[in-house]
Order: structure tokens, then C-alpha cells, then sequence
């Protein structure tokens, strides 16, 4: 295995031109992920995770553009391939866990033949071995009685069953990574544990890498290595989840942690909260896109976007100030 | 406990929905979306129904202020059995019963303004003059944290957290002493969550609400309320103080529930015990106790009845066997 990560993302952009203007949706997106590991991005509906990650897809709807950066799998720009080369890599190499399992299925076919769509799309078996295989996968995910349940349509299945069925298909091929977008948020809570564990067991096993697009920093914490937390199409922060936790130097993150209900709080003291809403998305760039927000905003904030910097080994921020100078300016984040 | 105290008392309350077979002939089955289920609810205080999807905790919330008709049981608020009122009776109550509904997009007419939409209740109810009436929808606008000039935008000007805001508006735009809200955040960021349940908890204060708070989140849940009800399938399963709750959680699924929250730090480790399976239909209720197929302390008396709710401590009761067990 080469030292180089699996997935390398550089200022990535993706804009959409709609009548009214353009929507920098996704404006300027670094990270990057190693096998085996599991980065999430985290972020308020509207700051660009699902565009981000279905850019790396490449499914974008006709009026979406990647405008600028790359997106490095395996050393190859993704970005720029041909949509007839990406087919190759869709669901092979890079395979997709949708939020909602409700919509994902089609609910006109069995789930065996929708398996074995994947199956057949990149590998050549006969027809008896891709069923085989087909039972083996929904075996992995924990559906009882696979065999029987393969001819078996969408709606006979719950939501979890659901969500395990497309996990099926989305490790069918062994790919070197899942993008799972939001793949608990429709699921109720005793089940989405159930579905987690699944997704952790599996990765175990095989060794994939992962990107979790969720905005619920709990999963986070339970599932991530590393996550990225993203504002207004950019990322602010991204760095290993326990440093995020214990030693946030983004405004915005520090507010996004603790405005976050725990179940341990007292619920005498009122939550914190980020006064405002996010800005609209055709009118960002030229500033802070969390200017309007944040309690330490200055004069600079309003005239330079600032630029990713890292201010400890592995640990990137998208800030003006250093977090001792923040404090200098509006006193410490605790208050 | 005085029975004064008591704003709204909820009697073996049950909801049947007839299903009809999707054959011609074939026999209609039923669905107890919500059955046999009895609480108080007290001035001032929040109540939390917390359960996964299917439990019946909408449909109950609906069934309180009757925009869901139920089938048995009754619904007693300020000692007046709900029951039995006309649609004008009931009508002129729901100015102190109100409503805010969990989408914040669907719940507003997109074709009136903000203004209309606020003032809509106090024209239906004849309240005061027209000019009367526009200021107390600005001082109902600044309540909520907007500004006297969102009266004249349209809903689709406003983002999820400002059309909560404008929903709330609305239900206290009476003299409301009952709120039902029913998921009012889990449409929205955790940011602006943050923002609306600080408002909820600030009107409380201020206007002397009492809260029937529904969700399935179990932090916003314990943040929010005094007392929590833990439903499964169309019953209660566990009722008790919030903290009591949060404890001494008894029953099984309880213990489930609160095991499945995702960790609040990196650092914490956590012991999940794993429910097997999923909540099953409610068609097909299996036998006895609701929880038995997922329950890992499951022995075959659970199969025999349905449990019935027993105290096991100063205001918390549990419907299990277990508990049962122990106090005779």
C-alpha cells in the first residue's frame, strides 16, 4: 500500500447556475481520507455536504458544475474524467448510501435482481454465481433467511431492512470507498444504533473507507477518525474528531458544539445558540461566509475570505484569527 | 396532588383506525394506533411523549384537541370532558388548546402573508378591532424574536427556524393556556433548534403555558420537559419525572432508548444494548406485552397479558412484568 491517501480533495467548487444567479453551493472543499478510515462531514442543511459528496460521485443534476479543484482517487482526477469513465468507478470503486431507503429502491423490481444489477454491472459471473453472491452480501447485512428475501419487492421490507438492503448493494463490489449520505436520519433511534454498528462491523471487515455525511455530531463521535465541518459551502474545520472535540478553534464550531442538546445538560440553563441564519449562497465569496454570525466579527472578516490554514500538525482551520486572539476580542468561548 | 392542579387529564384514551382488506369482500382489519393510554397533565409544567415512529404519539397529540376523533376513553381538560362538545364548543376551546405542527414548511398558507396568517385566528374568534388586532401582531412577532415589518413578507421568504417562529406566533396569537406541539424542532439544524427551544422554554415562563411536547429526540426531550411518557406501539411503557427518568430508567425499551443516544463526546464510551429487530406493525400487534419480540429479558408470562402500568417509585410507573414481580 502507498503512503498516499485513498481520496485526496483540493479546493474543491461547485457552483450552480440558476436563472437568478449563481449558487456557490460547494466553495472551496479540502480534505482528504486514508483506507480504513471514516471521515464525516458535518454542517447545517444547505452547506454543501451532499453536493460535496455527490460531486465526488460526479451526480450532479444538469444546472451543477465542479468549477474548480480537484478530487484525487487513487491519483487520478476525478473531477475531469469523462462520465463514461466514471461509470467504471460508480458502485465499484466508489459506491453511495442515500439518506432516504424509503426512495432509493426502485419498487418495481426484486431486491435480488436490484443486487444483481450491481453485481453484473462490474463483474463478470454467471447467472447461478451472482445469485450466490447476491444471498452471500444480504447475508453480511444481518437480513434473515437472504435466500427467500431475494425475490422479495422494496415495500415488503421496513425502513431498517431497507437500509441494509442498499447497504448490501453498496458493498457488493468491495469498493474502496462508501459515501453513506445522511444513511440514519430516517431511521428511528433504536435502529439507526442498529445500522451504525453495521456499517462499523463491515468496514472492519473489508477495510473500506467511509465519508458520513450526517449533521448529527453524536454519530459523529461514535463513528469518525477524522471530520470536516463545513459552513456555507466551505470547509471551516477539519481536523481527528477528539482534537475537534476538546480543542475547536473555529467560531462556528464552537458553537455548533454547543448548541448541540445533550442529554445530560440542565435544563435550567437555557441552551447556546447561533443568533441568525446562513447566508444566501449566490451572494457569498469577498467575505467570511460566517461574518454575519459570529460575535468576534472585525473589519478584515468582512473584506477577505480567509484562506484553510494549519495551525497544528493535521489540524485545519478556515479563520482570520488564532483562537488567543479571538479570545482577546470577545472573550473566551465558554461565556 | 390537588385535582386543580390537573389542566388536562387523558382517560384509557384509544384510537382504532379501520383498515379496509384489499380485497372485495375481504374483512377490514384495525389498527390501535393508540390504546388505552391515561396521563395528567398539570399547569405549568412540559410534558414529553417520547416514542420511535408508528408509536402513536401523533395521532395522540391529535386526538387531545380532537382533530383526530377518538374511538374510547376521554379527554378532560379544566374538568370539562372534551367528548361531548359540539364542533362550536369545540371551537370556541381550541382558542386555549393549540397546535404547532412539526413541518414548519406544509403548516403555513404560502399564498397570505405573515401578518394574515397571525391574524387569522383572532378573525375566526371575532377578537377585537382590525387595528386592535394588527398590534397584537406586532407585539406577537416581537415576542417570538421577529420584526414588526415580517408582517407583510410570505412564508417562502423565511427560513425553517423564522416559520417556526411565525407558527408559534400563531397558536399564542389566543389566549392559549395548552400548547401541543408536535416535533416542533426536528424539521430544523441543530443551531437553530437551539434558538427555538430557548424561545418555547422563554414563553412558558412568561405566559404561564403548559406544554404537551412530542418528539422522538430524547435530548431535546429531556431538555425540555418536566415529565416524560415513554410509548411503544400505541401505549405507555414508562411515565415519571424527567431525571427520575433519565436515572432509573426501568423498562426495557427505556433502557434501549436512552442506550441508543449517540455519545456526547469522542471520549465517552459507551455500552449499547443493541435492540434486535424493529418496531414491529402495528397490524399485526403480537400478543401480550407490545415489546416482547425486541425484549431481552422476555419470559413467557410477558406473552400472556398486556402489562399494566405499576408505580415503582414517587410518580414513575412502569407497564413491565419485572416490576410486577417485585411488589407483590
Amino acid at each position: 500500500m502507498s503512503d498516499k491517501p485513498l481520496l485526496q480533495v483540493k479546493d474543491l467548487k461547485t457552483h450552480f447556475f440558476t436563472a437568478s444567479g449563481v449558487a456557490k453551493a460547494v466553495d472551496g472543499v479540502t480534505f482528504s481520507l486514508d483506507s480504513g478510515q471514516t471521515l464525516g462531514i458535518v454542517g447545517e442543511s444547505g452547506s454543501g455536504k451532499s453536493v460535496t459528496s455527490n460531486s465526488i460521485m460526479r451526480l450532479l443534476p444538469k444546472n451543477g458544475r465542479i468549477v474548480g479543484g480537484e478530487i484525487l482517487f487513487e491519483d487520478k482526477d476525478i473531477a475531469k474524467l469523462k462520465i463514461s469513465d466514471m461509470l467504471d468507478i460508480r458502485g465499484k470503486d466508489i459506491s453511495m448510501i442515500f439518506q432516504d431507503p424509503m426512495t432509493a429502491l426502485d419498487p418495481v423490481f426484486t431486491i435480488g435482481s436490484q443486487i444483481m444489477e450491481v453485481i453484473n454491472a462490474h463483474q463478470k459471473l454467471s447467472k447461478k454465481e451472482a445469485r450466490d453472491y447476491a444471498i452471500k452480501v444480504l447475508g453480511m447485512v444481518g437480513i434473515p433467511d437472504p435466500e427467500k428475501r431475494l425475490k422479495s419487492y422494496p415495500h415488503e421490507f421496513s425502513g431498517g431492512m431497507r437500509q441494509r438492503v442498499i447497504i448490501a448493494m453498496a458493498i457488493a463490489c468491495h469498493p474502496k470507498l462508501i459515501i453513506a449520505d445522511e444513511p440514519t436520519t430516517a431511521l428511528d433511534v433504536t435502529v439507526q444504533a442498529q445500522v451504525l454498528n453495521l456499517l462499523k462491523d463491515l468496514q472492519k471487515e473489508t477495510g473500506t473507507a467511509i465519508i458520513l455525511v450526517t449533521h448529527n455530531l453524536g454519530v459523529v463521535w461514535r463513528m469518525c477518525d477524522s471530520v470536516m465541518v463545513m459552513y456555507a459551502g466551505k470547509t471551516v474545520e477539519y481536523t481527528d474528531v477528539r482534537t475537534l472535540y476538546s480543542n475547536p478553534r473555529h467560531p462556528y464550531t464552537w458553537g455548533l458544539l454547543k448548541s448541540m442538546p445533550k442529554i445530560t445538560d440542565d435544563p435550567n440553563v437555557p441552551l447556546a445558540s447561533i443568533p441568525g441564519t446562513p447566508p444566501d449562497l449566490k451572494l457569498t465569496g469577498g467575505s467570511c461566509n460566517f461574518h454575519n454570525r459570529c460575535k468576534y466579527c472585525q473589519k478584515i472578516c468582512m473584506q477577505e475570505s480567509p484562506q484553510m490554514k494549519e495551525v497544528e500538525p493535521g489540524h485545519f482551520v478556515a479563520c482570520h484569527f488564532s483562537k488567543e486572539e479571538l479570545e482577546k476580542i470577545g472573550g473566551s468561548i465558554d461565556e | 396532588m390537588s385535582d386543580k392542579d390537573i389542566i388536562l387529564k387523558v382517560d384509557h384514551l384509544t384510537k382504532t383506525f379501520k383498515i379496509k382488506s384489499s380485497r372485495l369482500f375481504g374483512q377490514p382489519s384495525f389498527l390501535n394506533a393508540v390504546n388505552d393510554v391515561s396521563f395528567e397533565v398539570r399547569c405549568g409544567e412540559t410534558v414529553g411523549i417520547i416514542g420511535e415512529s408508528g408509536c402513536g404519539k401523533s395521532t395522540l397529540g391529535k386526538s387531545l384537541l380532537r382533530l383526530i376523533e377518538p374511538t374510547s376513553g376521554d379527554v378532560i381538560y379544566n374538568g370539562q370532558s372534551l367528548m361531548g362538545k359540539s364542533r362550536k364548543e369545540m371551537n370556541e376551546l381550541r382558542q386555549e388548546i393549540n397546535m404547532i405542527f412539526q413541518d414548519p414548511y406544509s403548516s403555513l398558507d404560502p399564498r397570505m402573508t405573515t401578518g394574515a396568517i397571525i391574524e387569522e385566528p383572532m378573525k375566526i374568534h371575532n377578537i377585537g378591532t382590525p387595528q386592535e388586532r394588527k398590534k397584537k401582531v406586532d407585539s406577537l412577532l416581537k415576542m417570538v424574536g421577529l420584526d414588526y415589518y415580517h408582517a407583510i413578507r410570505y412564508p417562502h421568504e423565511f427560513s425553517g427556524g423564522q416559520r417556526q417562529r411565525i407558527n408559534i406566533a400563531r397558536a399564542l396569537a389566543m389566549n392559549v393556556k395548552l400548547l401541543v406541539c408536535d416535533e416542533p424542532v426536528s424539521a430544523l439544524d441543530v443551531s437553530v433548534q437551539a434558538q427555538v427551544l430557548n424561545l418555547l422554554k422563554k414563553l412558558k415562563d412568561e405566559l404561564g403555558l403548559t406544554y404537551i411536547f412530542i418528539s422522538h429526540d430524547l435530548s431535546v426531550v429531556k431538555y425540555i420537559s418536566d415529565r416524560i411518557i415513554i410509548m411503544y406501539l400505541g401505549r405507555i411503557v414508562e411515565m415519571g419525572e424527567s431525571e427520575e427518568i433519565y436515572q432509573n430508567p426501568a423498562h426495557p425499551y427505556t433502557k434501549a432508548l436512552f442506550s441508543a443516544i449517540p455519545p456526547v463526546s469522542p471520549f465517552e464510551q459507551k455500552d449499547i444494548t443493541e435492540l434486535k429487530g424493529e418496531i414491529p406493525s402495528p397490524l399485526n400487534m403480537p400478543k401480550g406485552c407490545p415489546f416482547y419480540n425486541r425484549c431481552v429479558h422476555a419470559t413467557p408470562k410477558c406473552q400472556e397479558a398486556v402489562p399494566a402500568l405499576h408505580d415503582i417509585g414517587p410518580d414513575h410507573k412502569v407497564a413491565c412484568v419485572m416490576y410486577d414481580q417485585n411488589n407483590k
